[in-house]
């Protein structure tokens, strides 16, 4: 099966790539380090504080809170863009003409930039103006995401869910795209039902695709800054304030550059936990699996 | 450099990652490594393990700064240990 050759010269091409990555990451990672452990007043006044931001930043209330309010949104927005992407992507039609009209009215929120689908969605849920604000409201249901936290946390993740479900349906799309018609034709001849070849063929098949769209999900929504910091400002009071924000108001707004850049380490290591765990956990569930039955 | 404000706990931070790094390297020539299964529920290489025991090591570091009043060497002490034992038995 495996005849290739090692050759470790090819890593010397990979070279370029590190220089790049050393400019725009690990160097600048490494002054976050350096700053983080010490009080920068300017350049010639700074002062070594140890650990001291790191205990401060773990022990801050309202830095733990806003740290469950985003495990909590990325979690309902993986639960709900998840399987509605594959939903939308077992109903897209497979060929012709509405296939492709199909791809491109999907592809369009994805098209947005963040900063505008916040405006959008802030000008929509307008009481006066809004459609769905104004709706809502002659249909006598109170809603205002500037007064109630629970409106705005619907609104919010309903605004993800319409950037971002495209996505996970377009990566899964690709993914039933190239499962080869012979599976669905063997399926026919055992009469399996819609379920069964859903289950056993094109799940197994589209593993590949739900590992990036979930990775690529959990990553977007755990740092997402621009939709609610327009739609909501964080707020009512600081129910929709997620990590991102958080930081960038200590960071740009506060100056405060020892705490934000401790926090920074603490937020860059959950992600690469959680990152790390996902892609072991599901790069292993493939390996488990009988050459047969994997994608 | 100046912009980047080294001190010497991390410049010898940075320099024990560099070291780390060069050493797997040179092992790797060495001895190539072996995926295999330990006591971890996956199997890993050297590389994966040395991965494992640094990021472990930074949660137990936060873990102590953050919510003990132990002094942080009692953290390093722990996260060497643990690196150790990951790599040998891992």
């Amino acid at each position: 099966m495996n005849n290739k050759v090692p050759n470790n010269r090819a890593w010397l091409l990979v070279l370029p790539m590190l220089v790049l990555v050393a400019f725009s990451a690990i160097i600048p990672l490494m002054t976050v380090v350096n700053y983080s452990v010490q009080d920068v007043l300017g350049p010639n006044a700074r002062f070594f504080t140890g650990t001291e931001w790191f205990q401060s930043m773990l022990n801050d209330d309202a830095l733990q809170a806003a740290f469950l309010r985003q495990i909590s949104f990325s979690l309902i927005i993986l639960a709900i863009q998840i399987p509605l992407g594959i939903g939308i992507a077992l109903i897209m039609p497979k060929r012709g003409w509405q296939a492709s009209a199909v791809l491109i009215l999907i592809t369009l929120p994805l098209l947005i930039p963040w900063n505008v689908v916040g405006s959008i969605w802030q000008i929509f849920t307008r009481g006066d103006i809004g459609l769905m604000g104004w709706g809502l409201r002659e249909l006598g249901i109170e809603y205002n995401i500037t007064r109630n936290a629970g409106d705005a946390w619907v609104t919010i993740i309903l605004m993800d869910v319409w950037h971002w479900t495209p996505l996970v349906a377009m990566l899964c799309y690709s993914g039933l795209r190239s499962i080869p018609e012979a599976y669905y034709q063997a399926a026919r001849i055992d009469r399996a039902s819609k379920w069964a070849v859903f289950r056993y063929i094109q799940l197994p098949k589209l593993t590949n695709v739900l590992v990036i769209a979930v990775l690529l999900r959990f990553m977007h929504s755990f740092m997402i800054y621009a939709e609610p910091f327009v739609l909501t400002g964080g707020g009512p009071g600081s129910a929709t304030t997620f990590l991102s924000q958080s930081l960038t108001t200590m960071a740009v707004g506060q100056q405060d550059l020892g705490p934000s850049a401790a926090f920074s380490l603490i937020y860059f290591l959950v992600i690469l936990l959680v990152s790390w765990v996902f892609y072991t956990t599901i790069m292993n569930m493939q390996k488990d699996k009988p050459p047969h039955g994997g994608a | 450099m100046s912009w980047m404000v080294w001190t010497v706990p991390t410049a010898i931070f940075f320099s024990s990652i560099a070291a780390m790094l060069a050493g797997m390297t040179v092992w790797e020539i060495m001895s190539p490594t072996v995926e295999r299964k330990g006591f971890l529920p996956i199997a890993t290489t050297r590389g994966d393990r040395l991965f494992i025991g640094l990021l472990s090591a930074a949660f137990i570091h936060l873990g102590v700064i953050g919510f003990t009043s132990l002094s942080i060497w009692i953290a390093l002490a722990v996260s060497a240990v643990w690196l150790l034992v990951l790599m040998r038995w891992g």
